[in-house]
Order: C-alpha cells, then sequence, then structure tokens
C-alpha cells in the first residue's frame, strides 16, 4: 500500500534501487531492495570478484531513506501537482560507515528515521541491514527536492 | 547580549560547516557564508537549526531567508532575542 509512491521516483531501470517499502509515515521509512546479480557494475567492480560498490550501498540508502520519505513529505505538506510538476532530488551531505559486503543476489532493508525536514531540506540517520538483520552500513544523509514545472 | 558576543559565539556554530576552519578567526559582518566560507548552501539549514538550539529561539521562513552573511546572522538572532524576552 506504501508503494504508489514509487511511481514518483525519477529512477529508471538499472538506476533505480528499491523494490518495496514496507513502512512509511512522517518520522521514518523502511525499505528493501534485492541486488540484481546481473547489475551493471559488478562485471568490472571486481574482475572475477563481484562485490556491490559502497558508492551504490550509499545510493540504495539515499533512494529509500531520503528520497522516498522526502517525496512523502513533499506531498503532504504542500500539495503537490504531479500533472504540471515534477521532482529533483539533490542529495546535498553523507557520512556512511560500512560493516560487512553485499553480495549479488543478496537483499537489503533500509531503515532511515528522520532527524528533520526544515526548509526544504531532510536530514536522516539511515541504516543498512542483510537479511540476517547484521547492519550492513550506517550514516547520516541530507538532501533536498526541488520542484521543476514540467516543460 | 552585545553583537560581539554573538559574533564570537557564531564562530563555534559556524565551525563544524566551514571548510577552511582558519578563516572564522577574521570573520565580520560583511562574510558571505556560501562566497567566504564556502559552506554547503543545503548546510546553512543546519547553521539555523544550531543558532536556535544555542539561543532557545525560532528562526522563521523568512528570517532564514536573510542569514546570508555574518552581520544579517547577527541582525536575525539579536532580533529574536529581543522579541522572545
Amino acid at each position: 500500500m506504501n508503494n504508489h509512491i514509487l511511481t514518483h521516483l525519477p529512477y529508471k531501470s538499472s538506476f533505480r534501487f528499491v523494490d518495496n517499502i514496507s513502512l512509511l509515515n512522517e518520522n521514518e521509512v523502511i525499505g528493501e531492495y534485492t541486488l540484481k546479480p546481473d547489475a551493471f557494475f559488478y562485471e568490472d567492480h571486481f574482475e572475477g570478484n563481484p562485490v556491490t560498490p559502497g558508492v551504490i550501498l550509499t545510493e540504495i540508502m539515499a533512494q529509500i531513506g531520503l528520497v522516498v520519505l522526502g517525496i512523502f513529505l513533499v506531498m503532504k505538506e504542500t500539495g503537490f501537482d504531479f500533472n504540471n510538476q515534477e521532482l529533483f532530488p539533490l542529495l546535498t551531505g553523507t557520512d556512511v560507515n560500512f560493516n560487512k559486503m553485499v553480495l549479488p543476489g543478496q537483499k537489503v532493508t533500509v531503515i532511515s528515521k528522520k532527524q528533520y525536514f526544515r526548509f526544504g531540506k531532510l536530514k536522516c540517520q539511515i541504516q543498512m541491514q542483510d537479511a540476517s538483520k547484521e547492519i550492513v552500513a550506517s550514516g547520516t544523509f541530507s538532501g533536498i527536492i526541488k520542484k521543476l514545472d514540467r516543460k | 547580549m552585545t553583537r560581539a558576543e554573538i559574533l564570537e559565539e557564531l564562530k563555534t556554530i559556524l565551525k563544524p560547516y566551514t571548510v577552511d576552519k582558519e578563516l572564522l578567526a577574521g570573520i565580520n559582518d560583511n562574510t558571505d557564508l556560501i562566497k567566504d566560507l564556502k559552506i554547503n548552501s543545503a548546510n546553512l539549514v543546519d547553521v539555523i537549526i544550531d543558532a536556535e538550539a544555542k539561543y532557545n529561539v525560532e528562526i522563521d521562513y523568512d528570517s532564514a531567508e536573510e542569514m546570508t552573511n555574518v552581520g544579517s546572522c547577527i541582525d536575525i538572532i539579536m532580533k529574536k532575542l529581543n522579541t522572545s524576552e
């Protein structure tokens, strides 16, 4: 029932890293993503030894933890007009630590708690867990969502 | 509270968001937060939130828009302190 928000994500195919949103409210979001074994980055990172790049883990955390929650908050607060406007998310800061590797085919869960949403900036404490609920990565993320008029 | 006192406290507030921290020693009313101190524009929100916590005031959207240099930050903080008493 939360997944209608996914239709508003601007990412397509190879760069969309959200499968499902299992919890979404004004203060938190929980979502899941399963790494596709044929994803473009595994071929070269690393050759013969595919490991999910930290920058991709960061992107998964940002898409679920910041962008999904950010779109939800923008829709709620301002009566956004999806017919005439589109949302353009910008990541403005991250501070992430990585604890475990993520391999092709693994499912990860992202849990994000809002610190604040003010003056258009959303800042969250975000954690990524693997299937056994061990912490894969955690950190602080912030971003803004620009509203653009459709041409 | 005087302008000079707020200026000193502002240095502490700005420190985590300023890339070259040595610049803080020489700031004055005309120091621009983005152009001179190279503060990421999204982090201006954190400067405002930290200032609110420090002075126990609430800074609204219009006031926040004006806080572009050190002098305007001090102006807004003094104004909010006076109205909250």
